[in-house]
């Protein structure tokens, strides 16, 4: 009897532990990661694929996803399907803005969150109060947050210097940044790692580079958003709070039954998905431009969204998704010929993939891993420059890649998206 | 022991109390978007009232409120041309929901769409009565490919369509900066330009004025055009109706909707209709960029409308998903945008246009989720009136 019940549970649980990889193992895939990326600068010649600046613009231009990725995680985990980030990320910016506009940057950040939740709140109410589908739900409210941020600077932004119907007035100065010491310059210490980067030795100069993108100049609002990511694991998988959250998103009878109360944990997640989302709208205009633009979140709030679902829901993975697509566009940015470059390390990477297939004789993986690799390879050896359209989808394409092939591994909430009434369990 | 009998009532008379319920729904919901745009007005400093009159009048007459200048029928004919692509895209929309499909990629088909049909109606050269019709299937085409990649990737993969048509709407863009940008470096007559080529003559839609004018609606001299596109969308909308409401191909489409499970038990095969619907879907969705570029713009550049597919949701859920429904709604979308340009010129922030339909979606969603629970609990109770006589009490209602 009870082997008849173990084989079926046994085995996507073992294929979820090929995602969900331990310490050790985020350790060896980055350094191979990190290995390959340098054998491609060092082939290829582009100094930028591993360059301080690239990585610097990177993680500035990663922490908006992974923040808005975070938002999505909130939301999805208790169950609501939250496609209003991206609406509730136009009021972050536009609060963020005001805020910072009147009060000077961390007002801002406080406005912007304030703006987001605001979202939240009102995504709660239709969905978990009103019952209305998610999606429809999520659709209207990046109408309404489009629609409310261009009325509000209609109002209140015309007139001033620098403002308009589209655009606000500068900010009062910035959130200050720091040097980490002993690395990279901080308090008057030598810019050890710089110093080893200028030498472009094979992978010494390439951590190096790394590492000094990661410790240099660094906001102090990023560092914050990076916190968020660990702490968002010991809040979902450590607290009891987190916990009856996580139950109302697998199954609200169960966790109703519990006496768990599903609104109210529907609500704080969805409010938090909202402020989170206001957050990285806020860092797009305070640390990014600092002054709102209309369409200044240009989608990231999908994007985000996508970082989740390449992260199998949950915090680690989605900020190595939020990392990758943050990387791809921080690379364009700084050197277009540069991205040229990528195109021989992914097939590299993929060409690593077919040997770990043919190790665990899975065939027909290891063919479609074998013709990826020649694809990109050819295309490397056949071009010169990578249209720049194209490396503007790149994470779009990694998403829809990652959702058609490896979507029997990733394991979304199991009430994700479907609305509940409550007395459901009686 | 003989059979229960059970009077049950025929959905006719349900569906007539339905319609009550409806109207009453929408009234509540445009009444909560007019009193969130009334306030808007007012915070601005302006009286909402006088505002709300400013509108109307220009809509309903288009003299901007100088007096003694008599009505043309300009808002009028800019009402109606505004909300036919709305009608396309909500209906491109409205079939995917009717079988609980969601296609958010309304915005990427029609683009990518209008920008291979700029290209197409400069490029082929034949008689207008061949070009329009070969364009207007050269946009469906584009249109229903790019949102069979969702289909496809739905039915053998099972990847949800609510994120890949956003993801393919973002690499649409990127595709029509690409396209774009090949296309015209190849073109060296428009080197400096980022707008392609307007089109001949033969592939610009005729307007449909002097139809309207030979019956007596139109004075000779309104400048501007009816688009050609009315007719299309009435052909369009027709058929859609019998397709939907009327075929068995409908019925299939509604019961996969409703209940998949279900439907899927009575032998229709569900994979096919997914694949099927995103495919009409998308070549609806095809059309929606046409009549700008046909009819009023004849070139695609970054200056091409933007949002047509977004509001289409809108439009697609303030109309119930019904062809009749959804043309009320754009007509509502395009006077709403077209009143709100009378109040920049005194001074009002015309914004509150967006505001006020963002707010109507909003509450209409809300109302009509009120109205449908509303109805299920009069269903049981009537359930629950008739059955447990015939039944000796042996259902037991919760509501």
């Amino acid at each position: 009897m009870s082997t008849t019940l173990e084989a079926p549970v046994a085995e996507p649980l073992r294929r979820q532990g090929i995602r969900s990889l331990g310490g050790r193992q985020w350790l060896l895939v980055s350094l191979a990661v990190l290995v390959l990326l340098s054998l491609v600068r060092a082939t290829t010649g582009a100094t930028d694929l591993t360059s301080d600046g690239t990585i610097e613009a990177a993680l500035s231009l990663s922490v908006p996803l992974l923040l808005a990725g975070l938002g999505g995680l909130f939301a999805e985990r208790v169950g609501v399907v939250n496609i209003g980030l991206e609406g509730m990320m136009i009021l972050g910016t536009w609060f963020g803005a005001y805020g910072g506009w009147q009060w000077g940057p961390w007002r801002g950040v406080l406005f912007g969150i304030l703006g987001g939740a605001l979202g939240g709140l009102l995504h709660a109410i239709v969905t978990v109060t009103f019952g209305v589908d998610h999606i429809i739900s999520g659709v209207s409210i990046n109408l309404l947050g489009a629609g409310l941020a261009r009325y509000l600077s209609g109002v209140i932004f015309t007139g001033h210097s620098g403002g308009g119907a589209t655009q606000s007035p500068p900010g009062k100065g910035a959130i200050s940044t720091f040097d980490v010491p002993l690395l990279s310059g901080g308090w008057g210490s030598p810019d050890v790692l710089g110093s080893l980067e200028k030498h472009h030795w094979f992978l010494v100069s390439d951590v190096a580079g790394v590492l000094r993108g990661l410790t240099a100049g660094v906001s102090w609002l990023t560092l914050i958003a990076i916190a968020l990511v660990p702490a968002t694991y010991l809040f979902f998988w450590r607290t009891k709070l987190g916990l009856r959250m996580r139950s109302v998103g697998e199954s609200p009878l169960a966790a109703e039954s519990l006496g768990v109360p599903v609104y109210a944990m529907k609500y704080i997640g969805v409010i938090i998905s909202g402020a989170l989302a206001g957050l990285a709208g806020a860092f797009l205009v305070i640390v990014g431009a600092n002054y709102y633009q209309e369409g200044q979140t240009g989608g990231r709030g999908f994007i985000g969204l996508a970082a989740m679902i390449f992260g199998n829901w949950r915090p680690g993975g989605l900020a190595a998704g939020a990392a990758l697509f943050g990387y791809a566009d921080g690379l364009q940015l700084r050197q277009k010929s540069a991205v040229h470059g990528l195109l021989l390390f992914v097939a590299l990477l993929v060409a690593l993939m077919a040997v770990r297939a043919l190790v665990r004789r899975q065939r027909v993986q290891a063919a479609v891993c074998i013709v990826v690799a020649v694809a990109f390879a050819l295309w490397f050896s056949l071009s010169s420059v990578v249209p720049p359209g194209i490396v503007g989808f790149t994470p779009h394409i990694t998403t829809l890649l990652v959702l058609a092939l490896a979507s029997q591994r990733l394991r979304p909430p199991a009430a994700d998206g479907v609305p509940y009434r409550k007395g459901g369990a009686g | 022991m003989t059979a229960p009998t059970v009077r049950v009532r025929g959905p006719r008379r349900l569906d007539l109390s339905g319609v009550g319920y409806n109207a009453a729904a929408l009234a509540l919901a445009i009444g909560v978007a007019v009193v969130i745009g009334g306030l808007a007005v007012e915070l601005s400093g302006h009286s909402a009232l006088h505002a709300y009159n400013l509108m109307v009048q220009y809509a309903a007459c288009n003299t901007a409120g100088s007096g003694g200048d008599p009505c043309t029928a300009d808002s009028v004919i800019d009402i109606i041309n505004r909300a036919i692509p709305y009608y396309l895209s909500a209906l491109a929309v409205a079939i995917g929901f009717r079988m609980a499909l969601f296609n958010i990629g309304v915005e990427g088909q029609y683009r990518l769409a209008a920008v291979i049909t700029a290209i197409a109606g400069v490029e082929i050269h034949l008689p207008a009565v061949f070009q329009i019709p070969l364009l207007l299937l050269i946009a469906m085409a584009v249109g229903a490919v790019w949102a069979g990649i969702a289909g496809i990737l739905k039915v053998t993969r099972g990847v949800s369509e609510v994120i890949s048509t956003i993801m393919l709407n973002y690499i649409a863009y990127g595709l029509i900066a690409f396209i774009l940008s090949s296309y015209l470096s190849g073109n060296t007559s428009n080197n400096l330009s980022s707008a392609t080529p307007n089109l001949p003559a033969a592939s610009q839609m005729p307007g449909m004025n002097r139809i309207f004018h030979d019956l007596g609606l139109l004075a000779p001299h309104d400048p501007d055009q009816i688009s050609g596109f009315l007719v299309v969308i009435a052909i369009i909308g027709t058929a859609f109706y019998f397709i939907v409401e009327r075929s068995r191909f409908g019925f299939d489409l509604r019961a996969s909707g409703i209940n998949p499970w279900a439907a899927q038990a009575g032998g229709v095969s569900s994979r096919k209709m997914i694949l099927i619907t995103m495919l009409i879907s998308g070549a609806l969705a095809g059309l929606v960029g046409l009549p700008y570029l046909l009819g009023q713009g004849y070139n695609y550049s970054s200056e091409f409308p933007a949002n047509l597919g977004f509001n289409g949701i809108a439009v697609a859920l303030l109309g119930r998903n019904k062809p009749i429904g959804i043309a009320f709604a754009a007509l509502l979308w395009g006077f709403l945008e077209r009143s709100a340009q009378i109040l920049d010129l005194n001074n009002i922030p015309q914004e509150i246009y967006v505001l006020m339909q963002g707010s109507i979606v909003l509450a209409v969603v809300v109302a009509y989720e009120i109205v449908r629970r509303a109805k299920v609990r009069r269903a049981e109770r009537e359930v629950a009136r008739e059955v447990p006589e015939a039944l000796g009490g042996a259902v037991e209602v919760t509501a």
